[in-house]
């Protein structure tokens, strides 16, 4: 059984004279161990699933339907307690910006050990020695003296580290990092990224990491999702989608990566914006875009279907898929 | 630290020469003081001679500097109606004024955080709804009318509290004579204190719902929840300390501003405090008292403000006062 399944999960918006579908319908899964990666532009619903997952989305957002069984317990149906025993325990969350994530008025051994006892029976002493085995583990030296540190006295990527080690506090089962590296400097984006990769790798513990960077997710994944305009595009091995993408936006995000372009050529782009969520034309969202767009493609929402190793919700590989077979019966 | 210290302290003797030179200018300006001192039966010689004695016929930076090197002494004038320094007479007062004042602040903070607090987690509830309208009353209604309607009903329709006066007060050092001692003082300062507090309590309870507010849609508050901390820890320690900084800087100035409605407050009460002394002063045209009164309530305000500015720092990891004086 997987550690997590996500069903059929939708979550809405009620702004002021409309409600907005922020995710529409997205199920996957994440074994034991497995790190799964989920890109996408902006606003495609990367962050909210992962939110979602936590069920840290908070007014006027809310989960319309579907479920989140994490060892068999649907969170989205769970009591507020068992919920704030699972937080930060079984499944523990990296925010985007450490600059704002830490609590500026308390140390940071006071918010180590707070998160410690919260979940255990321990001794102030005994959480404070386990606080500091584990900033040991991310690398940060003296940490007797960082645990009686403000904040605002550490840097941006020792802040991050500082996260990772409270995600790790209680040897969750599950990390969900939300765009981990994008406030950072990139000069120590990499070497949060390499961290983050080294710990969950040693302690076994399930990824999802939700990103923007598709060379991220290919060198710390091993499958992928692709989202736009709240849905899931494109499903499978990380290694497939992308050596070969399979969905026309995936492979539009594949060839606009700098690498894909020889020096001094024009970078390739997908062109036009993604769709706000509030106007998201009629059939595939990603049909302004396309350039294989067709009558069917502009009336009817592809369903996400299974081809091979890969899931891709797209007409046009349906109608290739389908084209492929016939040929090939007839041969 | 120390060179902020010396900063902030050079920062208060500024404001104090401000305030004594308008406190100073508003001396010409309030009528003839002889008139006070002598009557109108002395011939006019006479009152020449005497003004002539009293400096009174000098230029206005004379007068002014004389004034400023006697105060600098702890000589701010004598009262005309009490023909005894003026300061004496204040600081006779004084204790009454900040007992009362202590007592709104220990109701004020009593009260504000936890209805602030619970406004600000519940907003929908019926209960926030409630106390948010009362606060806009308590905001509206001028504190002389509360003070009458508390007397009203309190002391002359269920006679549970007395109306007037500090009842039985023990003294304590020097001047200093206070109500906390005896049952009877307690019941005297209840109804003062209530009536001070009752502009203050609702802005404050407003400001800190309205800070908390926005302090529990900040990341770290997020943050928190998604670690799994109990609720009451989230409040009461990662979201209150946030909330509670910007409200020590609103809140000292507002113990300053406290000082001054106490005139209101003493008068309907017949407290014998500073602010009941500022009005029969006012009333007597005793010139020397209400520019004292003035630099005393001007000094107030300083003191408590540097204090809280203090405070501010200490309380505020972010703020370092060691390096805030280079």
């Amino acid at each position: 059984m997987s550690l997590l399944s996500v069903r059929d999960l939708t979550v809405k918006f009620a702004m002021r004279d409309e409600t907005v579908t922020a995710l529409n319908g997205i199920s996957f899964d994440v074994a034991k161990g497995e790190r799964l990666g989920i890109v996408g532009e902006s606003g495609a619903g990367k962050s909210i699933t992962g939110f979602a997952l936590m069920k840290l989305i908070s007014r006027p957002g809310y989960v319309d339907r579907g479920e989140i069984l994490l060892d068999g317990e649907d969170v989205v149906k769970m009591s507020d307690q068992r919920l704030r025993e699972l937080r930060g325990d079984k499944m523990s969350m990296i925010f985007q910006d450490p600059m704002v994530t830490l609590n500026p008025v308390l140390t940071i051994g006071q918010q180590m050990v707070e998160t410690l006892l919260a979940h255990r029976k321990l001794s102030r002493e005994e959480a404070r020695q386990i606080a500091i085995v584990k900033l040991r583990e991310v690398y940060i030296n003296s940490p007797e003296e960082r645990l009686d540190q403000y904040p605002h006295e550490l840097s941006g990527g020792m802040r991050q580290r500082i996260i990772i080690a409270i995600a790790l506090l209680l040897d969750p089962e599950l990390i969900i990092a939300d765009e981990p590296t994008t406030a950072l400097d990139v000069t120590i984006q990499a070497d949060i990224m390499e961290l983050l990769l080294e710990l969950c790798q040693s302690n076994k513990v399930g990824l999802i990491l939700i990103t923007h960077d598709l060379g991220v997710v290919s060198q710390m994944t091993e499958r992928t999702l692709v989202m736009y305009a709240g849905r899931i595009i494109e499903a499978g091995r990380t290694r497939e989608i992308i050596n070969d993408p399979q969905h026309p936006y995936t492979q539009g995000l594949i060839n606009a990566l700098p690498q894909q372009t020889l020096p001094g050529h024009k970078l390739r782009q997908i062109p036009g914006n993604m769709p706000s969520l509030t106007n998201i034309p009629p059939g595939c969202p990603f049909n302004p875009r396309c350039e294989y767009a067709t009558d069917l493609c502009r009336t009817r929402i592809p369903e996400i279907a299974q081809y091979g190793e890969v899931q891709v919700a797209c007409h046009e590989v349906q109608r290739l898929q389908a084209e492929g077979e016939r040929q090939e019966q007839n041969a | 630290m120390f060179a902020y210290l010396v900063k902030r302290v050079f920062q208060a003797i500024a404001v104090m020469f401000v305030i004594s030179l308008i406190a100073f200018a508003i001396q010409g300006n309030l009528g003839d003081p002889l008139r006070e001192l002598v009557g109108q039966s002395v011939s006019e010689e006479v009152r020449q001679q005497l003004r002539d004695e009293l400096g009174l016929n000098d230029s206005f930076m004379t007068q002014y500097l004389r004034f400023a090197g006697n105060a600098l002494q702890g000589d701010l004038g004598t009262s005309y109606f009490f023909k005894e320094p003026a300061l004496d007479v204040i600081m006779k007062k004084l204790p009454a004024t900040l007992e009362l004042v202590l007592g709104a602040t220990i109701i004020i903070i009593g009260l504000s955080i936890p209805l602030g607090v619970y406004t600000a987690i519940k907003p929908d509830s019926i209960l926030s709804r409630i106390i948010m309208g009362l606060s806009i009353i308590g905001i509206s209604v001028p504190v002389f009318l509360t003070a009458i309607l508390m007397i009203f009903v309190f002391s002359v329709n269920y006679g549970w509290f007395p109306s007037f006066g500090r009842g039985d007060v023990v003294h304590v050092w020097g001047y200093w004579e206070t109500n906390f001692a005896t049952a009877d003082g307690w019941m005297h300062i209840i109804l003062p204190s209530i009536a001070l507090a009752s502009i203050m309590l609702p802005l404050f309870v407003r400001l800190i719902r309205a800070e908390m507010m926005e302090v529990l849609q900040s990341e770290y508050v997020k943050y928190a929840v998604a670690k799994g901390i109990r609720p009451w820890r989230i409040y009461f320690v990662h979201a209150l300390k946030n909330t509670l900084l910007p409200v020590i800087t609103v809140g000292g100035v507002q113990i300053g501003t406290m000082v001054a409605y106490t005139i209101l407050t003493e008068t309907v009460f017949q407290w014998p405090g500073m602010g009941f002394m500022f009005l029969e002063a006012v009333n007597r045209v005793d010139t020397p008292l209400i520019v004292a009164y003035l630099i005393v309530v001007g000094f107030i305000f300083v003191v408590t403000n540097t204090i809280v500015d203090l405070i501010y720092g200490l309380v505020n990891p972010t703020v370092n006062l060691a390096r805030m004086g280079a």
